[in-house]
């Protein structure tokens, strides 16, 4: 047992369709994993089947330890869980929504009110906890979420789809406060189909396309992997005459490609700005822009299933 | 596949949640209006009639429930009338109004098994409706009391508490009713009128089309004793799939001492009665015995169909 969740040839059905086809992922304690993907790829039904809600149409789940649909109430007792979309009580102040929670977690009522003001502090709600639900905006609302999953002390936090509709200030700092998750030890999985925004938080992604989980890996391995470099280097020179060959024999330079008259695009295995200096200055143009860019997750995905599709 | 662990853990947190939510609800307090307004009503009625009667009859007290007059109707039927509406007014956006509000996931989350959230919401519902009847009951007795100055007997009172308790048996068909449609039907609105369109069905079809049936299949001609009885009986079962004859047989039991059968008596079978001499308690109770586990075993079969059927629902919106 080396990890706090591990699924094997997992699957689940809705009559013809495959929600889930054959997952299988470990998830080492402490880690934040990245569960990737468009909607309706399978991500919300894999999680549902991690929680118990759903029951698996085949293969096993293990979440510390124990099988969720034999044994619900240890993994949910353990793990918390933010739904995509989350809602509350509206007639319910925030407090008195935590406080529900509390209760159904079994939680004495000392206890619980001590770690319903500690929640509300870290996710910067302590101001509005005695308004109702109902008038929360929808960052407030995700903060509230976030709240109770911290409420619960958990081992394991899943997330789906934390930062939809949040607008970029708001996403930034809720990807901080999962950050802070990381650091109280508690193993993150979540989810998104906004591939940007938690490239900076997660330390390894699955990438999800119809039901089945096709890359898996840390950010740079699937740089690697699907666009052949996790380097991109834009070269700029007054005379490109001739310098095509030249920057291509670069050991490590994977591919190159002309944008304009000019202006090269390299992408390379490792970081060879230095060589691309030399070798332009050595055949006598003038070098005007050197640019090392890594690329994004995005591009990655969108990279990977146009050669899926075309071999479709 | 067995599950482990209890499937009452977090039952109480439910229940005392939903009872918060039901009694400080605007539900409630038209709830409790009515009650007002019906208490008065059936206190007025029958303080009117009564008070010439009073000398002659020994169960003034339970005279109070059953006592109409134009245009108002008895305290019974009135009962009869509002209490489904108000179970149904309960119960029909438990389940489908935590899927719209999207806390059904959620709520799922946390350590507790789909039972206690059903269970809870169910008995909440039920302990609701049992304040706002007990309430009621007090309210009718303390007024009858005031206006009547008559104090009830020992055995009135207990044929009071045992209405109370078939009122309640009868208000939990139409809450599971309600809770079962919450969890089929998506929108709480086409879930309340499901459920309103099933009491109004039984409030007014059921009785025509029973009789149309019975005589149907069991025809009665040329004065048949025989044929004609077969008729009535076969009237009366399809008429006790009914909750409402059910409800209303029991209370006639219940409130009438000098009942003494539900169905059609012989002439035979009359040799030899005491006419008009009331029954014991426990008589009157074993009479309607069958009505009374009729509505408990309508009220299970119901709850165990949203139970089946919210087990095998899919959380996700």
């Amino acid at each position: 047992m080396n990890g706090v969740i591990e699924t094997q040839d997992l699957s689940k059905h809705y009559g013809p369709v495959i929600a889930v086809d054959g997952l299988t992922l470990t998830l080492p304690k402490g880690e934040v994993f990245g569960l990737l993907g468009p909607n309706g790829s399978g991500k919300t039904t894999t999680i549902l089947m991690l929680l118990g809600l759903t029951e698996p149409t085949s293969g096993t789940v293990r979440v510390l330890g124990y099988d969720p649909s034999r044994n619900p109430l240890q993994v949910k007792r353990r793990v918390g869980y933010l739904p995509d979309s989350v809602g509350f009580y509206d007639d319910l102040t925030a407090r008195e929504n935590l406080r529900y929670t509390a209760r159904l977690n079994g939680l004495a009522r000392a206890e619980a009110e001590g770690r319903i003001t500690d929640a509300m502090g870290r996710v910067g709600l302590t101001s509005v906890a005695d308004r109702l639900a109902g008038a929360f905006s929808r960052g407030m609302r995700q903060r509230l979420g976030l709240a109770e999953v911290l409420l619960k002390r958990p081992e394991i936090a899943i997330l789906d789809e934390p930062t939809a509709g949040l607008d970029p200030e708001a996403a930034m700092e809720y990807l901080e406060m999962i950050k802070d998750l990381k650091a109280h030890d508690i193993t993150v999985l979540l989810s998104s189909h906004l591939l940007h925004q938690v490239q900076a938080v997660c330390d390894r992604v699955g990438l999800f396309h119809k039901g089945k989980m096709v890359l898996e890996g840390t950010f740079d391995t699937l740089a690697d992997r699907v666009l052949g470099g996790a380097y991109r280097i834009t070269v700029e020179t007054s005379r490109p005459d001739g310098l095509e060959p030249a920057l291509r024999a670069i050991p490590g330079v994977t591919s190159l490609s002309q944008e304009r008259p000019g202006q090269f695009q390299l992408e390379a295995q490792v970081d060879c700005r230095a060589e691309v200096a030399r070798r332009v200055v050595s055949s006598g143009a003038d070098l005007l822009g050197l640019t090392l860019e890594r690329p994004s997750l995005d591009e990655i995905y969108a990279r990977y299933f146009r050669g899926v599709d075309h071999e479709a | 596949m067995k599950r482990e662990g209890s499937p009452w853990t977090g039952l109480w947190a439910v229940v005392l949640k939903e009872l918060a939510d039901h009694l400080s609800s605007v539900r409630m307090q038209l709830l409790e209006l009515l009650i007002f307004l019906t208490a008065f009503a059936a206190t007025f009625v029958a303080s009117r009639q009564l008070r010439a009667t009073i000398a002659e009859d020994p169960y003034v007290y339970l005279k109070l429930f059953t006592t109409a007059q134009d245009p108002l109707p008895s305290f019974v039927a009135f009962l009869g009338f509002f209490l489904p509406l108000a179970a149904i007014a309960l119960g029909f956006d438990s389940v489908n109004g935590e899927h719209n509000r999207r806390t059904l996931s959620r709520v799922l989350a946390q350590p507790i098994y789909r039972d206690a959230l059903l269970l809870g919401k169910f008995l909440a519902g039920i302990v609701t409706l049992g304040i706002s009847l007990l309430a009621l009951w007090l309210l009718v007795t303390g007024m009858g009391l005031l206006v009547l100055g008559v104090a009830p007997s020992g055995p009135e009172v207990a044929r009071g508490l045992l209405f109370l308790l078939s009122t309640l048996a009868y208000a939990g068909i139409w809450l599971a009713l309600a809770l079962m449609f919450s969890v089929v039907f998506r929108q709480p609105a086409t879930s309340a009128l499901a459920a309103m369109a099933v009491w109004l069905f039984f409030a007014v079809f059921w009785d025509i089309m029973v009789q149309v049936a019975a005589q149907a299949l069991r025809p009665a001609y040329g004065g048949d004793p025989f044929a004609a009885l077969a008729q009535v009986r076969l009237g009366l079962f399809l008429s006790r799939l009914s909750p409402n004859t059910l409800f209303a047989e029991l209370v006639i039991a219940l409130l009438n001492p000098e009942v003494r059968a539900l169905g059609p008596v012989f002439i035979t079978q009359l040799e030899g009665a005491v006419l008009n001499s009331p029954l014991p308690v426990g008589q009157s109770l074993l009479l309607a015995w069958p009505q009374f586990t009729g509505l408990l075993a309508g009220v299970l079969m119901l709850f165990a169909g949203s139970y089946v059927l919210f087990q095998r629902q899919e959380v996700r919106a």
